[in-house]
């Protein structure tokens, strides 16, 4: 994970297609008054916001403030009941889960979603599947960027440790060349010094090679120090978007709504 | 001694229908996490579809493939039509639907076919190859059964670990939503699972009616057999699927050959093998440490 | 888990929510103590208001046995055999959340014993003893399999108990000396008592035949089956099945023993089985193995997923329907050139069918789904009260 493993080697943006860039600092994931409910409880209550290119946008907030279905609902999984969702201009809140990874979003779900049963390379292959035929370089490339986890390829996923499968997990996704990643939660129950390296990473990755990332985050600290952009959600409702390094100077808000 | 051979043999050759009937049935439960309790019924209504080919002239040849085909399409459009609303909701659910399933089927075919019992053809001779002077239970036709399976097993082995599809099957089957979240088109998946489980049920229920007799509910033994082959591996593994479709069907042989009139007693040897199993490991004979709730 | 992950756990948080079932699950069912309580017609006290309804009950059924013909009769005395054995099941899958598929086989017990102590030579041991040996015998059988089946669930229990159905009938074919082997064993109807065509005298004047016998002898049974029963699922043993069923986890972080009340549940709905199968070999005169066949324990099923998995009232309309449907499709059957024995899978036929589309389109069944609208539409009013009242 360090320099000398070459992490900027992993060239995402080597194909075109789905992996078009868009200009940095555009909007390139747009929510407009996102609204799903459980039955009659609210959990999102029109939320807007965008995600640029190019930059980390992490999304705050407490305990059941909406952050893990607003990753869900923008990528397919729960129907919303009102708004809009729209990827690099293009609406897509009504298509299908399985759409979204071919139209350029990469959500990694909540409690990291490998694939226990499968090895970690088989788990590698399943996320380039929708792509056809893929090089074996760009699977080369992932190992070379998380050479912990090329060490255990044949191995079934469910022997890595927390922060191997995160990597794995981003890893996956990168194979599915994304304009934009979603991630939830990426640091729950790892150990602070791998969530600095994770998050490390994702900054090399976005400032290297244009990737953009929309973060779900409790840990807010950690996440601020990241993110260019934070949002903070409370109770399905945005509070406030703002600057990261400026919620971070907010003393009240911070206190308010991030626990720090 | 030569008692014991041919009880050995005819075992594991009935056990090589269970192993495949049991892998079918594993298929399915790791997929959808149902137990098919129709696969017998679906498999019952192939045969007579074969056999309907027979007795209109054509080789057994055809009606094999047919029936094989026809298993196929039966699986997909159960899954897809009546299967998939209640995939994923409360296993009673599920449960209740693959028996109404079961019992309507049998029903049909015998509102269609009749219900009296029919002899159905073995493609291969049913006189055991002779050594000397002695008569072993090994028939051509029970060559063709065990070289059947076997194929089916090393063909199934084969889409999984090295096709692009199998992949796509597992991981649909491990991880639903991750894989959909990844691009794969999970209900597809589903149905074409549901889909190769029939092709595999439908083999075995030609296999067990080869040179015997076929009726309504000619696969309701088999569907017990199958499911205590399938939990004595454990139900989720399709090795130990196959391990415990041998050992039931060398343990029923047993039973039938030595204990006497002991054939009338084999669906209660069965129950009595499948509580021992249930009761003592629950998670099959080769489950780790990791007990699972039964 | 940082939010409301599924539909599920959102409703727990909601008081108003959770009395209103937006999801019908097969064993979702069960009777609400409250529910049944605010008739204000009826007597408050839960035993008086069951035995009212077990005197208008028996009034009721009389006036039914009286005004119908023969074969009406004989019909309702199976509607009472396979009404005793769908309550007993409705105990176990609806209250309890269990399924099984040996009540068939269970039923075969009650029926044997019945046969075998009524075919004994001299005078037999009169026919309510018989009966409470049908049941206790049933019951001990019911109890061994009701501690394997504890431990299992769902499919696991549905295959265990596919397998007992399967299986148990081999036993009379290898006892064929005792249990008669694939014929079965003739039973002799005892004659009607001497009291019987008294009371009917007396009440009708109708000839006092021994199918009419056989009938008030079924409805005797399920009268006090069904009386047992609704006053069992009304106590707190009913509650705890319910609390087993339903919360399992927090049922047993309050102490609650599962598998002693899954075996419990287990051993009333064999009780159950055993005293249909002794109605039963009275009824039909005859145990043999082809009148347990797994279509029976599919066919029972049937009954209570279409009454509703949970409601009594639930399980005697279904057994209701087991009865008077066959005939009725046999006959469509019929008229539409199947002969007689292909005809007759009609029958099955429709029971897979109703199995399906009922698990699809109202996992509730009949009573459950109108329950369910009921209360449905009675939230929807508070909501909208709330809504009014600027909540």
């Amino acid at each position: 994970m360090t320099d000398a493993h070459g992490s900027t080697s992993l060239s995402i943006g080597a194909d075109a297609g789905a992996g078009a860039r868009t200009a940095p600092g555009t909007a390139l994931l747009e929510v407009e008054g996102l609204t799903s409910a459980y039955g009659p409880v609210r959990a999102l209550d029109g939320v807007t916001l965008s995600a640029e290119a190019g930059r980390i946008t992490a999304v705050l907030g407490a305990n059941g403030a909406g952050k893990t279905t607003l990753l869900r609902t923008i990528s397919g999984l729960v129907r919303p009941v009102a708004g809009r969702v729209t990827l690099g201009g293009e609406d897509i809140t009504r298509a299908p889960v399985e759409a979204m990874v071919g139209k350029g979003m990469a959500h990694v779900p909540e409690g990291r979603g490998v694939i226990a049963e499968l090895t970690v390379d088989e788990n590698l292959r399943v996320g380039s599947l929708f792509r056809g035929k893929v090089e074996k370089s760009e699977f080369d490339r992932v190992y070379d960027t998380f050479p912990r986890i090329a060490e255990r390829r044949d191995n079934p996923a469910h022997t890595l440790s927390g922060g191997e499968r995160q990597m794995l997990v981003i890893g996956r996704a990168l194979l599915a060349q994304p304009r934009i990643l979603l991630l939830d939660e990426p640091s729950l129950g790892l150990a602070p010094r791998i969530v600095a390296q994770i998050f490390g990473l994702l900054r090399k990755l976005v400032d290297s090679e244009g990737l953009s990332v929309l973060l779900v985050e409790q840990n807010a600290r950690s996440a601020l120090s990241v993110a260019d952009v934070g949002v903070v959600l409370n109770l399905g409702r945005v509070v406030v978007t703002d600057q990261a390094r400026t919620l971070m100077a907010d003393e009240g808000l911070r206190h308010a709504y991030l626990g720090f | 001694m030569q008692q014991f051979v041919n009880v050995t043999l005819s075992g594991l050759i009935q056990g090589s229908i269970f192993a495949a009937f049991a892998l079918a049935l594993v298929l399915i439960w790791r997929s959808t996490r149902i137990v098919n309790f129709a696969q017998g019924s679906m498999a019952a209504a192939t045969s007579f579809i074969a056999l309907a080919l027979i007795h209109s002239g054509q080789s057994y040849w055809l009606a094999l493939v047919v029936a094989l085909a026809a298993g196929f399409v039966l699986g997909a459009v159960v899954e897809r039509v009546i299967v998939r609303p209640v995939e994923g909701g409360p296993e009673l659910n599920a449960v209740i639907v693959t028996l109404g399933l079961f019992v309507a089927i049998q029903a049909l075919i015998a509102i269609i076919a009749g219900s009296e019992f029919q002899s159905f053809p073995a493609p291969f001779g049913l006189r055991g190859f002779t050594f000397g002077s002695t008569t072993i239970a090994l028939t051509p036709n029970s060559v063709f059964v065990l070289i059947a399976v076997l194929i089916t097993m090393v063909l199934l082995v084969a889409l999984f670990r090295f096709t692009r599809v199998g992949l796509a099957m597992r991981a649909s089957a491990f991880g639903q939503e991750v894989a959909r979240l990844l691009g794969v088109r999970v209900g597809r998946m589903l149905t074409l699972g549901w889909a190769l489980a029939a092709v595999v049920g439908s083999l075995s229920g030609l296999l067990i009616a080869g040179g015997g007799l076929v009726y309504p509910a000619y696969m309701d033994s088999l569907i017990v057999f199958g499911f205590v082959a399938a939990i004595l591996g454990g139900l989720d593994s399709p090795i130990g699927a196959i391990v415990g479709g041998l050992l039931l069907g060398l343990a029923l042989s047993y039973v039938s050959g030595y204990v006497p009139r002991g054939s009338g007693l084999v669906n209660l040897a069965a129950l009595v093998i499948l509580m021992v199993v249930l009761l003592v490991r629950p998670g099959g004979l080769f489950a780790s440490s990791t007990a699972r709730r039964a | 888990m940082s939010e409301p992950q599924s539909p599920a756990n959102a409703r727990a948080g909601d008081e108003l929510i959770e009395e209103t079932p937006f999801t019908a699950t097969a064993a979702a069912n069960a009777p609400s103590a409250q529910a049944a309580g605010g008739r204000s017609f009826l007597p408050k006290s839960t035993l008086l208001r069951h035995l009212l309804i077990l005197v208008l009950s028996a009034v009721g059924a009389v006036i039914l046995l009286e005004v119908t013909d023969p074969f009406t009769n004989s019909q309702l005395a199976s509607l009472t055999y396979y009404a005793i054995a769908a309550g007993g099941l409705t105990v176990l899958t609806g209250m309890n959340g269990q399924i099984s598929l040996g009540h068939g086989a269970l039923m075969a017990v009650g029926a044997y014993t019945t046969a075998l102590f009524l075919g004994v030579d001299g005078e037999p041991l009169p026919l309510p003893v018989i009966f409470l040996v049908a049941v206790a015998i049933s019951t001990i059988v019911g109890a061994l399999v009701g501690v394997a089946a504890a431990r299992l669930h769902g499919p696991y229990l549905a295959g265990a108990t596919l397998a007992l159905a399967v299986g148990l009938p081999g036993l009379a074919l290898y006892f064929r000396d005792t249990l008669g082997g694939e014929q079965g064993l003739r039973v002799r109807a005892p004659e009607p008592p001497a009291s019987f065509t008294n009371f009917i005298d007396l009440v009708s004047g109708n000839p006092a035949s021994g199918t009419k016998w056989l009938a008030y002898v079924g409805v005797i049974c399920l009268l006090i089956t069904f009386f047992l029963l609704a006053n069992l699922v009304r106590s707190r043993i009913g509650r705890t099945w319910r609390a087993v069923r339903d919360q399992e986890v927090a049922a047993e972080l309050a102490g609650i023993d599962l598998g002693a009340w899954r075996v419990l549940a287990f051993v009333v709905s064999a009780a159950c089985a055993g005293l249909a199968g002794a109605v039963l070999a009275l009824v039909v005169r005859l145990a043999a193995p082809s009148g347990f066949t797994l279509v029976l324990s599919l066919a029972l099923l049937t009954a209570i997923v279409i009454g509703g998995l949970g409601s009594l009232l639930g399980a005697l309309l279904g057994s209701a329907l087991l009865v008077f449907l066959p005939p009725f499709v046999t006959n469509l059957g019929g008229d539409f050139g199947l002969d007689q024995t292909k005809a007759a899978q009609l029958a099955p036929f429709v029971y897979g069918v109703v199995l399906i589309v009922a698990m699809i389109f109202a996992p509730a069944g009949i009573v459950g789904t109108i329950r369910l609208r009921w209360m449905t539409a009675r939230a929807k009013r508070a909501v909208a009260g709330r809504a009014a009242h600027g909540g």
